[in-house]
C-alpha cells in the first residue's frame, strides 16, 4: 500500500507542476453572458479547434467580464455531441457555438428543446429560429494558393494533401486548380487522401509522397505543421493551413489561409448581451476578414503582387473563383443559375471535380 | 534521388517508431506479461522526449526523457500488476488513459514551439554512395538504434543465461519460481524496459520524424505496435520485417493515391491492416502453431507461495 | 521490511464489499492534494464529479444511455475472456453491426415501410457484427493466426468500410454531400423510454442481456463449458469440450452483442450513420469487462461507474473549467485504485522482515 500511496503522489506532484500554470477562472456574477463552445478536437490541436480556442480567447479579451465562456473539447460527433450541447444548455449557457459539421443534427435537436438559448453552428446548413450558422469562404483562399503555386512551380506538378472528401474541401482542390489555371494552363496536381484530419506522421508521409513524385509546392487541407516541414527538408515551397506556420517553415512557407473566428464570436456575443441576436446564416470571407491570409512570403515581388491583385479583387467582388462557365471534369460546362457564379448552394455541397484534376470522387 | 530510393527512405522512417515500442513490447510479453498500455506510454514519451529537447535543445536528452518518462509510467503498471497482482489486460488500458491525460497536460505549454530534428548520418564518400548511400549512411540515430535493438533483444533471448531465464519466466512462472528465479523482479525489468522502449518509439516523433508537439500526435501507432508483436509471433526477427511490411505498405498506398489509380482511398488506407491480416494467416497456415514462440504465461496473473 | 502479496485462503467477503469504497478514499486523498494544488477547491469538484450526475434526472438517464453499449459490448467480451478467447476487436463488430443494420433503414428511408423495419434491422445489426467476429474466429480456428491481431487490425477496416459507405453510395441525397446518411424514418428509430429524453429501449435490452448473461452462465452447460476451457483447457478436452467450437461461439456471441449495440446506438440516440459513431466503445467495454470483474452483474455496475466518470468528467469542464486532460489522469488514477483494491479481495499485503525472508530463501 506504501508503495502505492509514493506512486500515487508522485503521479499527483507530476500534474500538479505542469498544470499549474493553467488559467483559473474565478466564479462568476450571475449577470454575465455564459457562452458556451464545444470543440472537436483538443484545444491544443494547432489546427482547426485550435483557431476556433484563439477565437473565444479573442472574444474573452474584447468583452471582458461581460461573458464568461465555457468549452468541451473533445467532443466526440456520435452519440456524447447531444449530450454535451444539452449539458452546456441547462447549465445557463445562453449563446452556444457548436464548431464542427456533425453536431449539426444534435444541435438542432437540442435548439428545440431550449427555444430561449441560441445557437451558432459552424458549417453546416441547418437552421432554426434561435439556431443560425456560420462558415468561412476558405476557397477565396484557395484561389489565391492555386495562383501562386503555378507561379512557382517549376516542375508544373502540385502536391494536394487532402483529408476526407467533403464539399469544403473539395471546393478547395477545385478553386486551387481553377486559380493555377489562370498562371499556368497545364498545372497538374498530385491528390493524395490521408483520411485523417490530424496524424502528424501520415501527413509527413503524404508530403514525402508528394514531392517524390514531383510535385515542388505542397498544399493542405489536414490540420498539422508536418507537410511544411517536410517542405522544408526538401527544400520545396508550401502552404499553410488554419493558423501561420511560417515559424515552422521561414523559407518555405509561401502563405497561409488562416481561419479567423474572433470577429465573428465577439459580434454574435455583443448582439446576444444587446438582445439583437437574430438567427442568420453567416458565409463570410477575405472581405469580412473571416479568412485573412498569412503574408506572402518566399515569392519575387511580381508574384506577390498577383497574389494581392487577386485578393484585392476578391475583396471587391470583381473577381470570383467560381466564375461561370466552370467546366466539370468531362468537359461540359456545370450549371449557371444566375449566369455568372456558382450559387453558394452549389460551393458549400460541392461533389464534382473541375477539369485538370486527375483524381475521382467517390460515386461518380 | 530515384524514386525507389525515395520510397525506402521513407518506409524506413514510418516504420522506426513501430520498432522501437513493438522491440520493447515483444521482450516484456516474453517474460510473460501483456502491457497493453503501448500508446499511453508512447504519447508519454512524445510529450517529455519534446519537453526535455525543448529545453536542453539537444536530440539526445530528449529521447533520454522520452525514455524516462515511458519507463517511469510502465512502473506504475508493475507496481499494479506485478506487486498487486492486478488484472494486466485492465491495467494496460487504465495506463493508456492516464497517459493520454498525463501527456496532454505537460504538452500543453509546448503547443505551436518547435525544435530542429534529429540530424542525419553524414560519413563522407559513404552517405553518397548512389541508391543505397543514403539507406544505409544517412538516417537519423535513431533508425540505427532501432536496428541494433531488435539485433541486441534477438541476441539476448537466445544467446544469453538471462534471456533463457527471462523466456523461461515466460512459459511458466511457476517452474521458474520453483527453480529458484525471482519471477517478479525479472517481470519488472522487462515492463520498465518495454516502458522505455515504447516511450523512445513515442519521442522519435517529436524529436525527428515531425519536429513539433501536438497532443495525440501518436494517432493509434502504440496500438499497431501491439498488432505488430503478435504478427511477430515473439520472434525478434520477423517483428522487424512485420514493422517493415506495415510502414512500405502504408508508404505504396499513398504512393499509388498520388499516381492518381482512381482506387476509393478507404481502400488504399485499408490495406496496411488487411495485409498484416493476410501475411499472419499465410504464416501461421504454412507454419502451424508450431512457428510460433508465444509465451505460455502471457498475461497471467503470478504470485509467489510462500 | 519488504512488503509482499500473500494468497487468501478464501476471498474476502468484507474486502470484496470495502474495495470501491477503499479505491473511492483513496481517490479522493489523491485528488483533494491535487485540486488543492490548482487552486480548485476539492470538495466542489469531487462533488460535481461524483454526486452531482446522481441527483439530478438528466443526468442519470445520461449515465444509463452511456452505459448501455459499453455493458452490451463488455457482456460479450466477458464470455471470451472467460473462454481464455482474446478478442480485442469489439469496436469493429459494433462498427459493422451499426453498418448491417443501418443497410436497411437506409433501403427502406422514406418509402413508409411498417414497423418491422426496427427489429429486422436489430436482427442485421447483431448478424453483422458475428460475422465480422468470425473472421478472426475462423482464422484462428482454421489457420492458427493469433486472434489478438486479427481482430485489432479488423476495427481499421470496418472504420474505413463505414466511411466509404457513409461518403459514397449511402449517403443523404439532400444532405449537401456531407458525410451521414439520411436520418432514420420513425419506424427505423428506437423508441425512447422518458419523452423529451435520450433514454431509450436499448437499455432495457442491455439488461435482458445481463440477466442471460447471468443465468448462462449460472446455470448452463454452455456456461460451464467457457468457464472449464478458460480455466482448465487440458480437463476441458478430457470432458469432450471441443476449444475450436468454444472460440467460434465465443467470438460470435461477443460480435453480435457488440453489433446490436451498434445498431441501437445508430439508430437510437445518434440517429443517422455518420463517421464518429463510436467514441471507443469497442475499447472502453475491455475495461469495462475487467473492472466487472467478467461477471454480469459487475459488469453492469462497472459500466454505468465508468459512465458516472464520464458524465461527471463533463461536469467539472463546465462548472470548474477543469480541462478534459486532467479529467483523464483522474479516470486513470481512479482505475487503478479500484483495480488494485479489488486485488486485495484475493491477496493480503503482508510485511516481511529481512530475516524471515532469509529464513525462506526467496526473494
Amino acid at each position: 500500500m506504501k508503495r502505492l500511496l509514493m506512486t500515487a503522489a508522485s503521479a499527483a506532484l507530476a500534474v500538479a507542476a505542469v498544470a499549474i500554470a493553467a488559467t483559473s477562472h474565478t466564479a462568476s456574477a450571475a449577470d454575465k453572458l455564459k457562452i458556451g463552445f464545444v470543440y472537436l478536437g483538443p484545444v491544443g490541436d494547432l489546427g482547426w479547434t485550435y483557431m476556433h480556442e484563439l477565437g473565444r480567447q479573442a472574444m474573452v479579451k474584447e468583452l471582458g467580464n461581460k461573458v464568461e465562456t465555457t468549452f468541451l473539447e473533445n467532443v466526440n460527433e456520435g452519440p456524447d455531441s447531444e449530450r454535451s450541447i444539452e449539458q452546456l444548455a441547462r447549465t445557463g449557457h445562453k449563446l452556444i457555438f457548436t464548431t464542427s459539421f456533425g453536431y449539426m443534427d444534435p444541435t438542432l435537436k437540442v435548439a428545440k428543446k431550449y427555444p430561449k438559448t441560441y445557437f451558432e453552428h459552424a458549417t453546416g446548413f441547418k437552421n432554426a429560429p434561435n439556431m443560425g450558422t456560420y462558415s468561412g469562404r476558405f476557397y477565396e483562399g484557395r484561389y489565391i494558393q492555386g495562383v501562386i503555386a503555378a507561379k512557382m512551380s517549376k516542375s508544373g506538378v502540385l502536391g494536394y494533401i487532402a483529408s476526407f472528401p467533403i464539399p469544403e474541401v473539395i471546393s478547395g482542390i477545385n478553386a486551387t486548380i481553377i486559380g493555377a489555371q489562370t498562371a499556368n494552363p497545364n498545372i497538374k496536381v498530385k491528390v493524395i487522401w490521408v483520411n485523417t484530419w490530424f496524424d502528424p506522421g501520415k501527413e509527413a508521409d503524404a508530403a514525402k509522397a508528394l514531392a517524390d513524385q514531383g510535385a515542388d509546392v505542397i498544399m493542405q487541407h489536414t490540420d498539422s505543421p508536418a507537410a511544411m516541414q517536410v517542405a522544408a527538408q526538401r527544400g520545396i515551397l508550401a502552404f499553410g493551413q488554419d493558423s501561420d506556420m511560417i515559424k515552422f517553415g521561414p523559407k518555405t512557407q509561401l502563405t497561409s489561409i488562416t481561419n479567423n473566428w474572433g470577429p465573428y464570436y465577439t459580434r454574435a456575443a455583443k448582439a446576444a448581451l444587446a438582445g439583437t441576436w437574430k438567427a442568420e446564416d453567416t458565409w463570410d470571407g477575405l472581405k469580412e476578414k473571416m479568412v485573412v491570409m498569412a503574408s506572402y512570403t518566399n515569392m519575387p515581388d511580381d508574384v506577390k503582387k498577383l497574389a494581392m491583385d487577386a485578393e484585392a479583387a476578391i475583396i471587391a467582388g470583381t473577381l470570383h473563383p467560381f466564375k461561370c462557365p466552370v467546366v466539370g471534369q468531362d468537359g461540359k460546362p456545370v450549371e449557371c443559375k444566375n449566369g455568372k457564379n456558382l450559387e453558394p448552394g452549389q460551393i458549400l455541397g460541392m461533389n464534382f471535380y473541375v477539369k485538370g484534376i486527375d483524381d475521382k470522387i467517390l460515386g461518380k | 534521388m530515384g524514386l525507389l530510393e525515395a520510397i525506402i527512405l521513407s518506409v524506413i522512417a514510418a516504420s522506426t517508431p513501430l520498432l522501437l515500442a513493438a522491440a520493447g513490447e515483444l521482450v516484456v510479453e516474453r517474460s510473460g506479461v501483456l502491457n497493453l498500455g503501448v500508446e499511453g506510454m508512447m504519447i508519454m514519451g512524445a510529450a517529455c522526449g519534446f519537453a526535455g529537447a525543448w529545453f536542453t535543445g539537444s536530440t539526445f536528452l530528449g529521447a533520454l526523457c522520452g525514455i524516462a518518462a515511458g519507463a517511469a509510467l510502465s512502473c506504475v503498471f508493475a507496481l499494479l500488476t506485478l506487486g498487486l497482482a492486478v488484472n494486466q489486460v485492465a491495467a494496460g488500458l487504465a495506463l493508456t488513459i492516464l497517459g493520454v491525460g498525463l501527456s496532454g497536460l505537460i504538452g500543453a505549454g509546448f503547443v505551436g514551439e518547435k525544435i530542429s530534428p534529429a540530424p542525419n548520418l553524414y560519413i563522407p564518400l559513404l552517405t553518397s554512395i548512389p541508391f543505397i548511400g543514403r539507406i544505409l549512411f544517412g538516417q537519423d540515430l535513431f533508425v540505427y538504434f532501432s536496428v541494433a535493438l531488435v539485433a541486441a533483444i534477438w541476441w539476448f533471448l537466445y544467446r544469453t543465461r538471462a534471456g533463457l531465464v527471462l523466456r523461461a519466466v515466460g512459459d511458466s512462472h511457476t517452474s521458474a519460481h520453483a527453480l529458484g528465479y525471482p519471477v517478479l523482479k525479472i517481470r519488472m525489468f522487462a515492463v520498465l524496459f518495454g516502458g522505455g522502449c515504447a516511450g523512445l518509439g513515442g519521442a522519435f516523433l517529436p524529436l525527428a520524424y515531425t519536429p513539433f508537439f501536438i497532443p495525440g500526435m501518436t494517432a493509434g501507432r502504440g496500438w499497431i505496435a501491439l498488432a505488430l508483436v503478435v504478427f511477430s509471433s515473439w520472434l525478434p526477427g520477423r517483428l522487424a520485417a512485420g514493422a517493415y511490411l506495415f510502414g512500405a505498405v502504408t508508404i505504396l498506398q499513398l504512393h499509388a493515391q498520388a499516381f492518381g489509380l482512381g482506387i476509393p482511398s478507404q481502400l488504399m488506407s485499408s490495406l496496411p491492416y488487411l495485409a498484416t491480416v493476410v501475411v499472419l494467416v499465410l504464416i501461421s497456415r504454412a507454419r502451424g502453431t508450431a512457428g510460433s514462440a508465444a509465451p505460455a504465461s502471457l498475461g497471467m496473473v503470478f504470485v509467489p507461495d510462500r | 521490511m519488504l512488503l509482499v502479496l500473500e494468497k487468501r485462503a478464501e476471498r474476502s467477503a468484507v474486502i470484496a464489499i470495502t474495495s470501491p469504497l477503499i479505491a473511492i478514499a483513496l481517490t479522493l486523498v489523491t485528488m483533494s492534494v491535487l485540486f488543492a494544488i490548482l487552486g480548485k477547491n476539492p470538495i466542489a469538484a469531487l462533488n460535481v464529479y461524483f454526486v452531482e450526475p446522481l441527483t439530478d434526472s438528466f443526468t442519470l438517464m445520461e449515465i444509463a444511455v452511456k452505459a448501455t453499449p459499453l455493458v452490451m459490448i463488455a457482456i460479450g467480451l466477458s464470455l471470451c475472456y472467460l473462454a481464455n478467447v482474446w478478442n480485442i476487436g469489439a469496436e469493429g463488430q459494433f462498427l459493422m453491426g451499426a453498418v448491417c443494420g443501418s443497410w436497411l433503414a437506409v433501403v427502406t428511408n422514406g418509402t413508409g415501410a411498417g414497423p418491422w423495419v426496427l427489429p429486422a434491422m436489430l436482427v442485421l445489426g447483431a448478424l453483422g457484427g458475428a460475422l465480422y467476429a468470425l473472421i478472426p474466429a475462423i482464422c484462428k480456428v482454421r489457420f492458427g493466426a493469433n486472434e489478438i491481431l486479427t481482430s485489432l487490425m479488423l476495427v481499421y477496416v470496418a472504420d474505413l468500410i463505414m466511411d466509404y459507405l457513409v461518403r459514397g453510395p449511402w449517403r443523404d441525397p439532400k444532405g449537401m454531400n456531407f458525410p451521414t446518411t439520411a436520418a432514420f424514418d420513425p419506424v427505423a428509430t428506437v423508441p425512447t423510454l422518458i419523452e423529451g429524453s435520450r433514454l431509450h429501449s436499448g437499455a432495457v435490452v442491455a439488461c435482458i442481456v445481463v440477466m442471460l448473461a447471468a443465468v448462462m452462465l449460472g446455470r448452463t452447460i454452455k456456461g460451464f463449458e467457457i468457464r472449464v476451457v478458460g480455466a482448465a483447457p487440458k480437463a476441458a478436452r478430457f470432458a469432450g469440450f471441443s476449444s475450436d467450437r468454444l472460440v467460434l461461439f465465443t467470438f460470435a456471441v461477443s460480435g453480435a452483442l457488440a453489433g446490436l449495440a451498434g445498431i441501437i446506438e445508430v439508430a437510437g440516440p445518434v440517429g443517422v450513420l455518420q463517421p464518429g459513431i463510436s467514441p471507443g466503445y469497442g475499447f472502453t467495454a475491455i475495461i469495462v469487462a475487467f473492472l466487472g470483474r467478467l461477471n454480469p452483474i459487475g459488469i453492469l455496475i462497472a459500466g454505468l461507474f465508468l459512465a458516472l466518470t464520464f458524465i461527471g468528467g463533463e461536469g467539472v469542464q463546465i462548472s470548474m473549467k477543469i480541462p478534459l486532460d486532467l479529467t483523464k489522469v483522474f479516470q486513470g488514477i481512479l482505475l487503478f485504485y479500484v483495480l488494485a483494491c479489488d486485488s486485495l479481495i484475493l491477496y493480503r499485503i503482508r510485511l516481511i522482515t529481512p530475516y524471515r525472508k532469509a529464513a525462506d530463501g526467496t526473494a
